[in-house]
């Protein structure tokens, strides 16, 4: 994770344009808005100020000289000043106003975006990646960037304006002094990248280290059983105790540095202001040059003018590069590669015209097919919807070097029962995995119904597929909405079937709103039993022709695994089914039973076959047994 | 918010205790921000001289003195914010620091209960995002909070020096501000308190997606939680947009105000500078602090607006710091276990207060120390709320539970969980080496113990033949371990504990029959558990399973029904007379029983 962050770290133009480019992609007319509104509030506001300097020339030396005076004009030039501060106001409010819109728009574009990008990343990630450290490129990074919209954009507008108004002023009225301004300026510049680069490295650790943190607490809250049975409090607290050490020498580091660019600048500032007054002092006094006393006067006005609002921005530096460290993980995030889907087989709903399968139009015709565009004819197939699954050949390693599987070959006919069994490791798991493509073989082939799964989109693939995991996810949500994950479309009455053929319906019953209780904590209230059952019910609902069931009844008890059998059996009737179980029962009486070792197909059969060859299944079988 | 004045105050006093350690860097910072502001006060006075009687004058000399004079209070202006800053920067870092770490240890006090209150997500985004907003509003207010009042004190004594009725303008303005931010900032401070709840929301949402990617992928859900993620996305939008639109009020009313009191001054001054009760040089003099003011007071506004939303934040924090955990310890606790003998005595269990549902229903039962009990029952029947009412994972709600004769109550929670140990359905090790997982069941455990409790739990062939052996690298909680080697190490790291009660909690259901024998009668062999026979005494096993092969051995089996006992007996008296294990028996044996994996060897 690091090394790709400072691959990132190592372009922060490139990163900064980014974040530009997002907030501009929605948000042109907003920004445009507040960059008028800004304008007019400066100019508004530079009425003020020429006010106050004309209010004495023009309106109290004349009263004070008249023996009788007359207020009407004075209340007129404040009548007057009173529209451009109300214009002022009223933009400047405006533009506050937009803002909001923008900064908080832009946040919830970037976490929808992360949100979106994340469905779409491959399992691999989520098996690589501490869920902590993800979290916390929602919660911490995104908050960052918050300030630099917020409040920097704005303000760098503001200063800008400033900035180009008080340097013109100055290069008018002399050009050494401008120089020597724009000297001090320099400097200010070099300190402020110098120090606030200090700054950055550590507030990029910083990041880094609150990810770090964010993975401990996940990690230990999760394991809080754990924890508190082994008693290790004590060391979870060293542990974290470590992590925060860590996060405080970075985090004060920053500040630290953060905190010093302001003062120096001011500083840098006055000094810069005093090289002006004796410069151009000398300058005036001994008539070198065009420079006069007043106009000395009135470039210090401007001098102090120029440098304020340069100051200003290299206060909100650390914000800026604080943001960039934000905005470096969001981006790595979202540069993460996505699953690549070259699928181009679909599945339809199918029904069968003149004794040819065609593409219906109908909702619901209990039909499907593979609709197959051949890109070397250029006709299109349908090929029904069967269920049968090939492996052929098959090689597959989690990473390229270390393979798990070899040379699997084995076919499943349509509403076949496959028993996959083997020891702990030997890559029962795996085979599951491949199927739905949540990882994609090195070598080798898998055909679904004859077509290659590569060629199959991703979604329709896994649509065609129903699994139930042996670790058994739930959503917050009612008991209900979880068992209708399995298909959206499915009516109160569907649930409810589809719960009765998983047994779920007993337990159910008794929650305090039934259906509609709220599941909290991956539904941590309810038994891991009950939460197997409410995943057969959920992939019921889905209603697939192939079923893959990862030790789907390991913890529901024989007795309750009695009842849900008949469901089980009435769901698996027709469908082609991948079992993985440690259950005799289970796996007995499957069509075929293969057993695997070390990655490889060692023995494949039904029952009775097996038992007569005395291999590697019979020792298993009568070892139990014994 | 005067309502909120005690509750605030207990909030504050919470954090407080936090500065421990910093406290010097909390004092410091602001004599160093005096020193920077009045510093920063003379310079203006310095260049008006300059600008006057150096630059219009033409007086060189008056230029050189004062401009080197500024120079000097600029390096003292300097040191002081450099200071201020680098002291602030270390005491918010350090509240941050202690509350974080004060968190920590509670939240490791915290029973179920109170984790599930807070959930997982929610209690992240407290030490995270909450902690960060505390501590910047903490720097702020050392830093610029005392900065920016004690610029506005300054700017109003120096006007009312000049002229008291000028300046009761400028007390006028500042008194209508305070009444407007009264107004505005109990309204947005309510729109906060609205939006961290949906926030939390929003993260639960995240980390379940997280968490639960291929149930997602497998049903092709990603556009549905696309969706459902949009909407509470949408939804804190909304949210903030409403809390943050009042903020955006701030500003504009902060200049409004000033605006109206230049005008006012613009009249009323003119009118006396006529009457000659004031110069056109004090005149414009006031005007100059009147945008010192200004400054000062939009900066404090900005502080006002992270203060509000920071004392929702300290507030979040404070919960979880004030937070009593529901599992107590006793006043003066039991220090020692007697033996491992259990006794229930009417023993009843529900979830929560309020629930109707007794989980637990009047349990009666006497187990010897030394005895290996089997529990059975079906999914749901409370076979795991039994064993956790013993560790007190839960506390019982009616009734008491007893070990060596005590109730588990009165023992110290430490001295409890020493000597009684689970070994739980879900399997949980941490990031770390096979070697530092087992260790936690004994920090001082050798290589040869580690090894050899993992003998005994059959996990130690497949451990060596790993590349690394007991020094493999568990990612992320053994992501790289199947489910039944992963159990293995969980008891072997029980075992390792040598306690006085084992509980295995399902914890050979991903084992084959096969090992879970061989587990079994290793255990029973080692009876006493001494590691190189240190102990001496008989352990009592409590054996929960689904598997009646798991239990059929033991010395006697609780049948458990809907939380209550149904049979308790040996396996013939059972066999004999109760009808749910008589049922369970014929299931498993007559070619129900569990098959699949065999040891790795």
């Amino acid at each position: 994770m690091p090394e790709e962050m400072s691959a990132v770290a190592s372009n922060p133009a490139k990163t900064m344009k980014r974040l530009f480019n997002h907030v501009m992609k929605l948000y042109k007319f907003h920004m445009l808005g507040v960059i008028i509104c800004i304008i007019i509030s400066v100019i508004c506001n530079a009425q003020g100020t020429m006010f106050m300097k004309t209010l004495i020339d023009d309106h109290i030396v004349p009263l004070v000289a008249s023996s009788k005076p007359n207020y009407s004009g004075l209340a007129g030039a404040i009548r007057d000043v009173a529209v451009f501060y109300t214009i002022g106001v009223v933009s400047m409010f405006l533009s506050e106003r937009l803002m909001v819109y923008i900064g908080k728009g832009t946040l919830r574009d970037i976490r929808k975006e992360l949100f979106d990008h994340m469905e779409r990343l491959p399992v691999k990630y989520f098996d690589t990646h501490s869920h902590g450290d993800i979290m916390s490129i929602y919660t911490n990074d995104v908050d960052t960037l918050s300030q630099i919209i917020a409040q920097g954009i704005p303000q760098i507008v503001d200063c800008v304006l400033s900035i180009i108004t008080a340097l013109v002023c100055m290069i008018t009225l002399s050009i050494p002094l401008t120089l020597a301004t724009i000297i001090v300026v320099v400097v200010m510049m070099i300190v402020t990248g110098k120090v606030g680069g200090q700054s950055g490295n550590y507030f990029m650790k910083r990041q880094n280290n609150i990810g770090a943190m964010d993975g401990y607490i996940e990690e230990m809250i999760s394991g809080q059983k754990v924890v508190k049975i082994f008693g290790h409090e004590n060391e979870c607290k060293e542990g974290f105790k470590q992590l925060n050490e860590q996060l405080f020498e970075s985090d004060y580091q920053a500040e630290k540095f953060a905190s010093m660019i302001g003062p120096i600048n001011t500083q840098l500032g006055n000094l810069s202001y005093v090289i002006c007054v004796v410069v151009g002092g000398l300058l005036a006094l001994n008539g070198i040059g065009t420079l006069t006393l007043g106009k000395l006067t009135s470039f210090l006005t401007f001098n102090k003018n120029f440098n304020m609002p340069i100051i200003q921005i290299s206060m909100i530096f650390n914000a800026v590069v604080m943001s960039f460290a934000g905005a470096q993980r969001v981006f790595g995030l979202l540069d993460e590669e996505i699953e690549a889907d070259d699928g181009y087989v679909t599945l339809v709903v199918a029904e069968e015209k003149n004794g040819k399968l065609v593409e219906s139009n109908k909702e619901y015709t209990g039909k499907w097919a593979w609709k197959h565009l051949h890109q070397d004819t250029g006709e299109t197939t349908y090929v029904p919807l069967l269920g049968n699954v090939v492996f052929d050949g098959v090689d597959f390693g989690y990473d390229d070097e270390k393979m798990v599987l070899h040379d699997i070959k084995l076919e499943a006919k349509p509403g076949q029962k496959i028993a996959l069994v083997g020891s702990t490791g030997a890559g029962k798991t795996t085979i599951t995995n491949l199927i739905n493509r949540f990882y994609d073989i090195q070598d080798g082939k898998i055909r679904y119904d004859g077509i290659n799964i590569n060629k199959i989109k991703k979604a329709d693939l896994r649509r065609s597929l129903g699994i139930v995991l042996q670790d058994t996810h739930l959503f917050t949500t009612t008991v209900k909405e979880n068992i209708r994950y399995g298909n959206l479309d499915a009516t109160d009455e569907q649930i409810k079937e589809a719960a009765r053929l998983s047994n779920a319906h007993s337990f159910i019953k008794h929650l305090s709103d039934g259906y509609d209780t709220l599941l909290q904590g991956e539904g941590s209230s309810l038994s891991q039993g009950q939460r197997q059952l409410l995943a057969i019910a959920r992939a019921a609902v889905a209603n697939p022709p192939v079923l893959i069931l990862d030790e789907a009844t390991s913890s529901i008890d024989t007795r309750t695994e009695r009842l849900v059998q008949d469901g089980m059996d009435k769901l698996m009737e027709g469908r082609t089914t991948f079992v993985i179980a440690h259950r005799l029962s289970t796996v007995r009486n499957s069509d075929c039973i293969i057993v695997l070792e070390h990655g490889r197909i060692i023995e494949m059969g039904n029952h009775e076959e097996l038992i007569q060859r005395k291999g590697k299944y019979y020792q298993l079988y009568t070892g139990m047994a014994a | 918010m005067k309502g909120n004045y005690s509750e605030n105050k207990k909030m504050l006093s919470i954090l407080g205790k936090h500065l421990t350690g910093f406290k010097k860097e909390s004092i410091l910072t602001p004599c160093f921000m005096v020193l920077e502001v009045s510093m920063e006060m003379i310079i203006p006075l310095m260049m008006a001289s300059i600008v006057d009687k150096g630059v219009n004058a033409g007086n060189m000399n008056h230029i050189f003195k004062m401009g080197f004079c500024m120079v000097l209070v600029a390096i003292a202006a300097l040191y002081g914010g450099v200071m201020g800053g680098r002291c602030s920067a270390k005491a918010s870092s350090g509240l941050a620091k202690n509350i974080r770490s004060a968190m920590y240890d509670n939240i490791q006090t915290f029973s179920f209960a109170n984790i599930d209150k807070f959930s997982t997500a929610g209690l992240i985004t407290r030490m995270t995002t909450d902690i960060n907003n505390v501590q910047n509003a903490y720097q702020m207010i050392l830093r610029n909070t005392v900065h920016a009042i004690i610029s506005v004190i300054s700017a109003i004594s120096v006007v009312l020096i000049i002229n008291a009725k000028l300046a009761k303008v400028y007390i006028g303005a500042a008194i209508v501000l305070i009444v407007i931010m009264a107004v505005i900032l109990p309204k947005s401070k309510k729109y906060f308190s609205c939006v961290f709840p949906k926030y939390d929301e929003l993260n639960e949402s995240i980390k379940e997606n997280i968490t639960a990617i291929r149930v997602v992928k497998s049903f092709v859900r990603e556009d549905y939680e696309k969706e459902r993620f949009s909407k509470a996305n949408n939804g804190l939008y909304k949210m903030f947009v409403k809390a943050e639109s009042l903020f955006a009020l701030g500003n504009p009313v902060m200049r409004a105000v000033m605006y109206v009191s230049i005008m006012i001054i613009s009249w009323v001054g003119a009118k006396m500078v006529v009457n000659s009760e004031l110069t056109t040089g004090e005149l414009m003099s006031t005007f100059t602090y009147c945008m010192n003011i200004l400054m000062s007071l939009l900066t404090l506004s900005a502080i006002v607006a992270t203060l509000t939303m920071s004392v929702v934040s300290a507030k979040r924090i404070a919960e979880v710091l004030d937070e009593k955990t529901t599992l107590k310890n006793t006043q003066n606790p039991v220090m020692e276990i007697k033996d491992g003998s259990i006794c229930f005595e009417n023993v009843s269990f529900k979830y929560h207060e309020g629930a109707n549902d007794r989980v637990l229903k009047d349990i009666n039962l006497k187990i010897n120390a030394g005895e290996t009990i089997g529990i059975i029952g079906a999914t749901g029947s409370s076979k795991s709320t039994l064993a956790n009412v013993i560790t007190r994972i839960y506390d019982v709600t009616e009734g008491s539970v007893k070990i060596g004769g005590v109730d588990v109550r009165d023992y110290d929670l430490e001295v409890l969980r020493n000597e009684v140990t689970v070994v739980l359905q879900q399997n949980v090790l941490f990031t770390g080496t096979i070697l530092d997982n087992l260790r936690w069941g004994n920090k001082e455990a050798t290589e040869e113990e580690c090894i050899r409790v993992c003998e005994i739990a059959c996990a130690d062939d497949f451990i060596r033949s790993f590349e690394d052996g007991y020094h493999t690298y568990l990612e992320r909680g053994g992501v790289n371990l199947s489910g039944g080697q992963k159990q293995r190490i969980c008891i072997a790291r029980a075992l390792l504990k040598n306690p006085k009660i084992l509980i295995m909690d399902d914890s050979t259901s991903a084992v084959d029959t096969a090992t879970d024998a061989k587990i079994r009668k290793a255990l029973k062999d080692n009876h006493s558990l001494g590691i190189e026979g240190n102990r001496n005494h008989e352990a009592t096993y409590i054996i929960i399973a689904q598997r009646i092969s798991s239990v059929m051995s033991a010395d006697r089996i609780i049948v458990m029904e809907d939380g209550a006992v149904n049979g308790f007996g040996t396996h013939e008296e059972l066999l004999a007379s109760n009808e749910i294990y008589k049922e369970i028996y014929e299931l498993q044996t007559g070619g129900g029983g569990d098959f699949d994996e065999r040891s790795d060897d």
